[in-house]
Protein backbone atom coordinates (compact mmCIF):
# COMPACT_ATOMS: atom_id res chain seq x y z
CA UNK A 1 0.00 0.00 0.00
CA UNK A 2 1.42 3.30 -1.10
CA UNK A 3 2.37 5.86 1.89
CA UNK A 4 -0.47 8.54 2.93
CA UNK A 5 0.71 11.63 1.67
CA UNK A 6 0.22 15.14 3.21
CA UNK A 7 1.16 18.63 2.36
CA UNK A 8 1.78 21.83 3.79
CA UNK A 9 2.15 26.00 3.17
CA UNK A 10 2.21 28.76 5.21
CA UNK A 11 -0.06 31.94 3.77
CA UNK A 12 0.26 34.87 5.82
CA UNK A 13 2.19 33.24 8.42
CA UNK A 14 5.79 33.39 9.94
CA UNK A 15 6.86 29.97 9.49
CA UNK A 16 6.53 30.03 13.21
CA UNK A 17 4.14 26.54 12.94
CA UNK A 18 6.15 24.89 10.30
CA UNK A 19 9.42 25.52 13.20
CA UNK A 20 6.75 23.86 15.25
CA UNK A 21 6.26 20.57 12.61
CA UNK A 22 10.06 19.99 13.02
CA UNK A 23 10.28 20.42 16.48
CA UNK A 24 8.52 16.67 16.71
CA UNK A 25 12.22 15.97 17.12
CA UNK A 26 13.29 12.72 16.40
CA UNK A 27 9.72 11.52 15.40
CA UNK A 28 10.54 13.11 12.13
CA UNK A 29 12.28 10.09 11.22
CA UNK A 30 8.97 8.33 11.86
CA UNK A 31 7.25 10.86 10.40
CA UNK A 32 9.29 10.30 7.10
CA UNK A 33 8.00 6.27 7.47
CA UNK A 34 5.07 7.04 7.64
CA UNK A 35 3.73 9.69 4.85
CA UNK A 36 5.27 11.03 1.96
CA UNK A 37 5.34 14.98 1.63
CA UNK A 38 3.59 16.49 -1.58
CA UNK A 39 3.92 20.20 -1.99
CA UNK A 40 5.35 21.68 1.03
CA UNK A 41 8.44 24.39 2.11
CA UNK A 42 9.73 21.18 3.55
CA UNK A 43 10.72 19.47 0.34
CA UNK A 44 10.57 22.22 -1.88
CA UNK A 45 8.18 21.11 -3.90
CA UNK A 46 6.21 23.97 -5.17
CA UNK A 47 3.49 22.03 -7.31
CA UNK A 48 1.49 19.16 -6.09
CA UNK A 49 1.56 16.09 -7.99
CA UNK A 50 -1.52 14.27 -7.00
CA UNK A 51 -4.11 13.95 -4.81
CA UNK A 52 -3.17 14.26 -0.50
CA UNK A 53 -4.98 13.00 2.06
CA UNK A 54 -4.12 15.76 4.81
CA UNK A 55 -3.05 19.72 4.04
CA UNK A 56 -1.90 21.57 6.61
CA UNK A 57 -2.42 25.57 6.32
CA UNK A 58 -0.47 28.08 8.18
CA UNK A 59 -1.38 31.59 8.30
CA UNK A 60 -4.49 33.68 7.29
CA UNK A 61 -5.36 34.88 3.91
CA UNK A 62 -4.06 38.41 3.47
CA UNK A 63 -3.75 38.50 -0.41
CA UNK A 64 -5.40 37.12 -3.60
CA UNK A 65 -2.35 34.29 -4.30
CA UNK A 66 -2.99 33.27 -0.57
CA UNK A 67 -6.66 32.56 -1.61
CA UNK A 68 -5.45 30.84 -4.57
CA UNK A 69 -2.91 28.65 -2.93
CA UNK A 70 -5.71 27.80 0.04
CA UNK A 71 -7.70 26.70 -3.16
CA UNK A 72 -5.85 24.84 -4.53
CA UNK A 73 -4.93 22.51 -1.25
CA UNK A 74 -8.74 22.37 -0.76
CA UNK A 75 -8.92 20.77 -4.35
CA UNK A 76 -5.91 18.27 -3.79
CA UNK A 77 -6.52 17.62 0.00
CA UNK A 78 -9.04 15.16 1.62
CA UNK A 79 -8.01 16.43 4.78
CA UNK A 80 -7.63 20.30 5.37
CA UNK A 81 -6.28 21.40 8.82
CA UNK A 82 -5.56 25.10 9.92
CA UNK A 83 -2.63 25.13 11.78
CA UNK A 84 -2.16 27.49 14.24
CA UNK A 85 -3.91 30.89 15.55
CA UNK A 86 -3.26 32.90 11.75
CA UNK A 87 -4.88 30.36 9.91
CA UNK A 88 -7.78 29.92 12.46
CA UNK A 89 -8.38 33.84 12.83
CA UNK A 90 -6.00 35.66 11.24
CA UNK A 91 -3.10 35.82 14.15
CA UNK A 92 -0.59 38.87 14.08
CA UNK A 93 -1.56 39.98 10.37
CA UNK A 94 -4.99 40.47 11.04
CA UNK A 95 -4.44 43.51 13.44
CA UNK A 96 -4.56 45.77 10.68
CA UNK A 97 -8.36 44.30 10.36
CA UNK A 98 -9.44 47.11 12.11
CA UNK A 99 -8.05 49.84 9.91
CA UNK A 100 -9.16 50.80 6.38
CA UNK A 101 -6.76 49.36 3.90
CA UNK A 102 -6.01 52.35 2.83
CA UNK A 103 -4.90 53.66 5.92
CA UNK A 104 -2.66 50.85 6.09
CA UNK A 105 -1.22 51.69 2.62
CA UNK A 106 -0.46 54.81 3.35
CA UNK A 107 1.06 54.51 6.43
CA UNK A 108 3.61 52.14 4.97
CA UNK A 109 4.30 53.62 2.01
CA UNK A 110 3.37 57.61 2.15
CA UNK A 111 3.72 58.79 5.71
CA UNK A 112 5.52 56.52 7.76
CA UNK A 113 8.23 58.39 9.91
CA UNK A 114 11.14 56.50 8.67
CA UNK A 115 10.17 55.82 5.22
CA UNK A 116 12.58 56.82 2.43
CA UNK A 117 10.07 56.52 -0.59
CA UNK A 118 11.25 59.36 -2.99
CA UNK A 119 7.94 58.97 -5.30
CA UNK A 120 5.43 58.60 -2.04
CA UNK A 121 3.96 56.05 -4.03
CA UNK A 122 1.95 53.01 -2.87
CA UNK A 123 3.99 49.92 -4.90
CA UNK A 124 1.23 49.11 -7.62
CA UNK A 125 2.95 46.23 -9.77
CA UNK A 126 1.54 43.01 -11.57
CA UNK A 127 4.23 41.08 -9.93
CA UNK A 128 3.06 42.03 -6.24
CA UNK A 129 -0.21 40.20 -5.26
CA UNK A 130 -2.93 42.20 -4.35
CA UNK A 131 -3.90 42.75 -0.77
CA UNK A 132 -7.25 42.30 0.82
CA UNK A 133 -9.65 44.39 2.08
CA UNK A 134 -8.64 42.40 5.45
CA UNK A 135 -7.25 39.12 6.92
CA UNK A 136 -9.38 36.16 6.62
CA UNK A 137 -8.94 33.20 8.22
CA UNK A 138 -8.93 30.19 6.13
CA UNK A 139 -12.30 28.90 6.96
CA UNK A 140 -14.13 31.66 5.76
CA UNK A 141 -12.50 30.99 2.41
CA UNK A 142 -12.48 27.26 2.07
CA UNK A 143 -13.53 24.60 4.06
CA UNK A 144 -11.78 23.53 6.82
CA UNK A 145 -12.08 19.97 8.39
CA UNK A 146 -9.75 20.36 11.64
CA UNK A 147 -8.46 23.09 14.10
CA UNK A 148 -5.23 22.92 15.68
CA UNK A 149 -4.88 26.47 17.36
CA UNK A 150 -1.67 27.52 19.32
CA UNK A 151 1.17 29.91 18.13
CA UNK A 152 1.92 27.72 17.48
CA UNK A 153 0.77 24.54 18.26
CA UNK A 154 2.96 22.61 20.34
CA UNK A 155 4.82 19.70 18.76
CA UNK A 156 3.21 17.33 20.39
CA UNK A 157 -0.24 18.59 19.68
CA UNK A 158 0.90 18.16 15.53
CA UNK A 159 2.10 14.95 16.32
CA UNK A 160 -0.97 13.68 18.01
CA UNK A 161 -3.24 15.18 15.39
CA UNK A 162 -1.43 14.07 12.75
CA UNK A 163 -1.08 10.11 14.02
CA UNK A 164 -4.96 10.82 14.52
CA UNK A 165 -5.49 12.11 11.06
CA UNK A 166 -3.32 9.45 9.35
CA UNK A 167 -5.47 6.32 10.73
CA UNK A 168 -8.85 8.05 10.18
CA UNK A 169 -9.34 8.80 13.59
CA UNK A 170 -11.19 11.94 15.08
CA UNK A 171 -8.95 14.18 16.78
CA UNK A 172 -9.58 14.31 20.10
CA UNK A 173 -6.76 16.24 21.96
CA UNK A 174 -5.98 16.16 25.75
CA UNK A 175 -6.96 19.54 27.78
CA UNK A 176 -3.09 20.68 27.63
CA UNK A 177 -2.21 20.50 24.03
CA UNK A 178 -5.12 22.81 22.92
CA UNK A 179 -3.80 26.42 23.40
CA UNK A 180 -4.52 29.85 22.05
CA UNK A 181 -0.93 31.35 22.68
CA UNK B 1 -37.72 28.15 61.62
CA UNK B 2 -35.75 25.83 59.23
CA UNK B 3 -33.10 27.58 57.37
CA UNK B 4 -32.27 24.48 54.72
CA UNK B 5 -33.70 24.48 51.49
CA UNK B 6 -33.72 21.41 49.30
CA UNK B 7 -33.48 21.39 45.43
CA UNK B 8 -32.39 18.95 42.93
CA UNK B 9 -29.40 20.20 40.49
CA UNK B 10 -28.18 17.75 37.75
CA UNK B 11 -30.63 14.94 40.28
CA UNK B 12 -28.59 15.13 43.38
CA UNK B 13 -30.35 16.76 45.83
CA UNK B 14 -28.01 19.74 47.28
CA UNK B 15 -29.15 22.13 50.09
CA UNK B 16 -29.09 25.85 49.99
CA UNK B 17 -29.75 28.45 52.40
CA UNK B 18 -32.14 30.96 52.00
CA UNK B 19 -31.23 33.73 49.69
CA UNK B 20 -28.16 31.85 48.14
CA UNK B 21 -28.24 31.41 44.39
CA UNK B 22 -28.17 28.56 42.74
CA UNK B 23 -24.57 29.27 41.31
CA UNK B 24 -23.38 29.63 45.16
CA UNK B 25 -25.31 26.73 46.35
CA UNK B 26 -24.52 24.12 43.58
CA UNK B 27 -20.40 25.41 44.40
CA UNK B 28 -21.10 24.61 47.70
CA UNK B 29 -22.17 21.19 46.87
CA UNK B 30 -19.37 20.59 44.16
CA UNK B 31 -21.25 21.25 41.37
CA UNK B 32 -19.46 24.00 39.10
CA UNK B 33 -21.88 26.22 36.57
CA UNK B 34 -19.51 27.76 33.72
CA UNK B 35 -19.99 31.95 34.78
CA UNK B 36 -18.23 35.25 33.52
CA UNK B 37 -19.90 37.96 34.80
CA UNK B 38 -20.67 36.50 38.26
CA UNK B 39 -17.52 37.04 40.99
CA UNK B 40 -17.29 36.20 44.33
CA UNK B 41 -18.12 39.40 46.54
CA UNK B 42 -19.33 41.55 44.09
CA UNK B 43 -23.02 42.01 43.33
CA UNK B 44 -24.83 39.13 41.15
CA UNK B 45 -25.06 41.16 37.50
CA UNK B 46 -26.71 38.49 35.34
CA UNK B 47 -25.76 39.57 31.75
CA UNK B 48 -23.09 37.45 30.70
CA UNK B 49 -25.87 34.54 30.51
CA UNK B 50 -23.28 31.83 30.69
CA UNK B 51 -24.54 30.37 34.09
CA UNK B 52 -28.02 29.79 32.79
CA UNK B 53 -29.77 26.71 33.97
CA UNK B 54 -33.00 25.38 33.80
CA UNK B 55 -34.83 25.17 37.11
CA UNK B 56 -38.43 23.58 36.27
CA UNK B 57 -37.63 23.33 32.43
CA UNK B 58 -37.16 27.15 32.17
CA UNK B 59 -34.08 28.87 31.47
CA UNK B 60 -32.69 31.43 34.72
CA UNK B 61 -29.28 32.96 35.43
CA UNK B 62 -28.10 30.55 38.24
CA UNK B 63 -25.67 33.61 39.71
CA UNK B 64 -29.52 35.74 40.15
CA UNK B 65 -31.80 33.41 41.00
CA UNK B 66 -32.80 32.24 44.91
CA UNK B 67 -32.89 28.94 45.84
CA UNK B 68 -36.34 27.28 46.62
CA UNK B 69 -37.72 24.98 47.90
CA UNK B 70 -38.33 21.67 45.29
CA UNK B 71 -36.74 23.06 42.40
CA UNK B 72 -35.63 20.78 39.83
CA UNK B 73 -31.87 22.73 38.07
CA UNK B 74 -30.70 21.08 35.02
CA UNK B 75 -27.17 22.62 35.15
CA UNK B 76 -24.25 20.87 33.32
CA UNK B 77 -26.69 18.72 30.45
CA UNK B 78 -24.84 18.60 26.89
CA UNK B 79 -28.17 20.65 25.28
CA UNK B 80 -26.82 23.95 28.06
CA UNK B 81 -22.99 22.79 27.07
CA UNK B 82 -24.00 23.73 23.51
CA UNK B 83 -25.69 26.73 24.06
CA UNK B 84 -22.41 27.46 26.47
CA UNK B 85 -20.07 27.10 23.93
CA UNK B 86 -21.89 29.36 21.28
CA UNK B 87 -22.14 32.41 23.73
CA UNK B 88 -18.51 31.64 24.21
CA UNK B 89 -17.81 31.41 20.57
CA UNK B 90 -19.88 34.83 19.95
CA UNK B 91 -18.09 36.61 22.28
CA UNK B 92 -14.59 34.98 20.89
CA UNK B 93 -15.76 36.88 17.57
CA UNK B 94 -17.30 40.04 18.89
CA UNK B 95 -14.14 41.31 20.27
CA UNK B 96 -10.65 41.83 18.99
CA UNK B 97 -8.91 38.34 20.78
CA UNK B 98 -5.78 38.27 20.10
CA UNK B 99 -4.76 35.28 22.63
CA UNK B 100 -1.10 34.45 21.32
CA UNK B 101 0.25 38.19 22.52
CA UNK B 102 -2.28 38.82 25.51
CA UNK B 103 -1.03 39.15 28.80
CA UNK B 104 -4.11 37.51 30.31
CA UNK B 105 -3.42 34.49 28.24
CA UNK B 106 -3.27 31.66 30.53
CA UNK B 107 -5.00 33.26 33.32
CA UNK B 108 -7.72 34.88 30.97
CA UNK B 109 -11.82 33.47 31.96
CA UNK B 110 -12.54 33.78 28.63
CA UNK B 111 -10.06 31.88 26.98
CA UNK B 112 -10.11 28.96 30.51
CA UNK B 113 -13.63 28.62 29.30
CA UNK B 114 -13.22 28.15 25.62
CA UNK B 115 -10.75 25.17 26.41
CA UNK B 116 -13.43 24.16 28.68
CA UNK B 117 -15.74 23.44 26.43
CA UNK B 118 -13.44 21.86 23.48
CA UNK B 119 -13.60 25.15 21.33
CA UNK B 120 -10.84 25.24 18.43
CA UNK B 121 -12.21 27.74 16.55
CA UNK B 122 -15.39 30.26 16.76
CA UNK B 123 -18.11 29.09 13.93
CA UNK B 124 -18.91 32.54 12.91
CA UNK B 125 -17.18 34.88 10.93
CA UNK B 126 -14.97 37.80 12.81
CA UNK B 127 -16.80 40.96 13.39
CA UNK B 128 -13.59 42.97 14.18
CA UNK B 129 -15.23 45.50 15.49
CA UNK B 130 -13.30 49.17 15.85
CA UNK B 131 -12.11 49.28 19.88
CA UNK B 132 -10.59 52.09 21.70
CA UNK B 133 -7.15 51.83 24.03
CA UNK B 134 -7.02 54.08 26.69
CA UNK B 135 -3.24 54.05 27.35
CA UNK B 136 -3.47 57.39 29.35
CA UNK B 137 -2.81 56.12 33.14
CA UNK B 138 0.75 55.47 34.24
CA UNK B 139 -0.45 52.48 35.97
CA UNK B 140 -2.97 50.97 34.10
CA UNK B 141 -4.29 50.37 31.09
CA UNK B 142 -7.89 49.44 29.27
CA UNK B 143 -8.24 47.84 26.17
CA UNK B 144 -11.58 47.78 24.63
CA UNK B 145 -10.50 45.13 22.20
CA UNK B 146 -10.70 42.33 24.78
CA UNK B 147 -13.63 43.93 26.76
CA UNK B 148 -16.83 41.33 27.33
CA UNK B 149 -18.69 43.90 29.07
CA UNK B 150 -19.15 41.96 31.86
CA UNK B 151 -19.24 44.66 34.59
CA UNK B 152 -17.06 42.78 37.22
CA UNK B 153 -14.91 46.40 37.14
CA UNK B 154 -18.04 48.46 37.43
CA UNK B 155 -19.24 46.87 40.33
CA UNK B 156 -16.43 46.51 42.16
CA UNK B 157 -15.01 50.05 41.64
CA UNK B 158 -18.64 51.07 42.75
CA UNK B 159 -19.59 48.59 46.02
CA UNK B 160 -15.47 47.68 46.67
CA UNK B 161 -13.29 50.30 46.06
CA UNK B 162 -16.44 52.98 46.96
CA UNK B 163 -14.55 54.99 43.60
CA UNK B 164 -17.40 54.58 40.40
CA UNK B 165 -14.69 54.97 37.82
CA UNK B 166 -16.16 52.52 35.12
CA UNK B 167 -19.60 52.73 34.04
CA UNK B 168 -21.25 52.23 29.84
CA UNK B 169 -22.14 54.01 27.63
CA UNK B 170 -23.87 53.00 24.51
CA UNK B 171 -25.92 50.38 23.44
CA UNK B 172 -26.01 46.67 21.41
CA UNK B 173 -22.77 46.54 19.41
CA UNK B 174 -21.93 49.99 20.23
CA UNK B 175 -21.76 49.60 24.01
CA UNK B 176 -18.32 50.52 25.31
CA UNK B 177 -17.06 50.27 29.18
CA UNK B 178 -16.84 54.29 30.08
CA UNK B 179 -13.97 56.19 32.52
CA UNK B 180 -15.85 58.99 34.94
CA UNK B 181 -13.69 61.68 33.52
CA UNK B 182 -14.10 63.71 30.56
CA UNK B 183 -12.18 61.17 28.20
CA UNK B 184 -9.45 59.67 29.87
CA UNK B 185 -8.35 57.29 32.40
CA UNK B 186 -5.46 58.91 33.88
CA UNK B 187 -8.10 61.48 34.88
CA UNK B 188 -9.92 59.25 37.43
CA UNK B 189 -9.77 58.14 41.04
CA UNK B 190 -8.11 54.56 39.14
CA UNK B 191 -5.44 52.97 41.16
CA UNK B 192 -3.45 49.76 40.27
CA UNK B 193 -4.24 48.39 43.71
CA UNK B 194 -8.27 48.76 43.07
CA UNK B 195 -10.58 45.69 43.31
CA UNK B 196 -11.90 46.50 39.49
CA UNK B 197 -8.36 45.69 38.29
CA UNK B 198 -8.03 42.59 39.83
CA UNK B 199 -11.71 41.20 39.25
CA UNK B 200 -11.61 41.96 34.92
CA UNK B 201 -11.62 38.25 33.68
CA UNK B 202 -9.99 39.36 30.66
CA UNK B 203 -6.73 41.36 29.83
CA UNK B 204 -9.24 44.61 28.64
CA UNK B 205 -8.03 46.53 32.29
CA UNK B 206 -4.49 45.19 32.54
CA UNK B 207 -1.62 46.89 35.49
CA UNK B 208 1.21 47.61 33.18
CA UNK B 209 5.46 47.30 34.03
CA UNK B 210 4.04 43.49 34.83
CA UNK B 211 3.00 41.29 31.99
CA UNK B 212 3.86 37.88 30.95
CA UNK B 213 5.39 37.16 34.97
CA UNK B 214 4.19 33.38 35.48
CA UNK B 215 6.02 31.21 32.70
CA UNK B 216 4.09 29.05 30.09
CA UNK B 217 2.76 25.85 31.87
CA UNK B 218 2.65 27.37 35.17
CA UNK B 219 -0.29 29.63 34.53
CA UNK B 220 -3.50 28.55 36.02
CA UNK B 221 -5.62 27.33 33.69
CA UNK B 222 -2.42 25.62 31.58
CA UNK B 223 -3.10 22.61 32.93
CA UNK B 224 -6.27 22.21 34.51
CA UNK B 225 -9.55 23.82 33.28
CA UNK B 226 -11.53 26.25 34.33
CA UNK B 227 -13.66 25.04 37.57
CA UNK B 228 -11.70 22.24 38.18
CA UNK B 229 -11.15 22.74 41.78
CA UNK B 230 -15.02 22.63 42.25
CA UNK B 231 -15.94 20.00 40.13
CA UNK B 232 -13.04 18.20 37.70
CA UNK B 233 -13.99 17.52 34.46
CA UNK B 234 -12.25 15.76 31.71
CA UNK B 235 -11.84 18.29 28.77
CA UNK B 236 -15.30 17.61 26.03
CA UNK B 237 -14.30 16.24 22.58
CA UNK B 238 -12.58 19.31 20.80
CA UNK B 239 -14.12 20.47 17.26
Amino acid sequence: MAKPKIATTSLAGCFGCHMSILDIDERILELGQLVEFDKSPINDLKRFRGPVDVGLIEGGCCNEENVRVLQDFRRHCRVLVSLGDCAIMGGVPALRNMIPLKECLEEAFCHGVTLHNTNGRIPNDAEIPLLLDKVYPCHEVVKIDCFLPGCPPSADAIWEALLALLHGKPVELPYELIKYD
Amino acid sequence: MNNTINLVVDGRPIQGRPGQSILEAAQAAGIWIPRLCYSKGLVPHGSCRLCTVYVNGRPQSACTQPVAEGMFVEANSQRLLELRRDLVEMLLIDGNHFCMFCEKSGSCELQALAYRFGITAPRYPYLWPQRELDASHPDIFIDRNRCILCARCVRASRDVDGKHVFGFYGRGPGKRVAVNAHVRLADTDAAVTDKALEVCPVGALVPKHQGFTVPIGQRPFDQRPIGSDTQPEKAPKTR
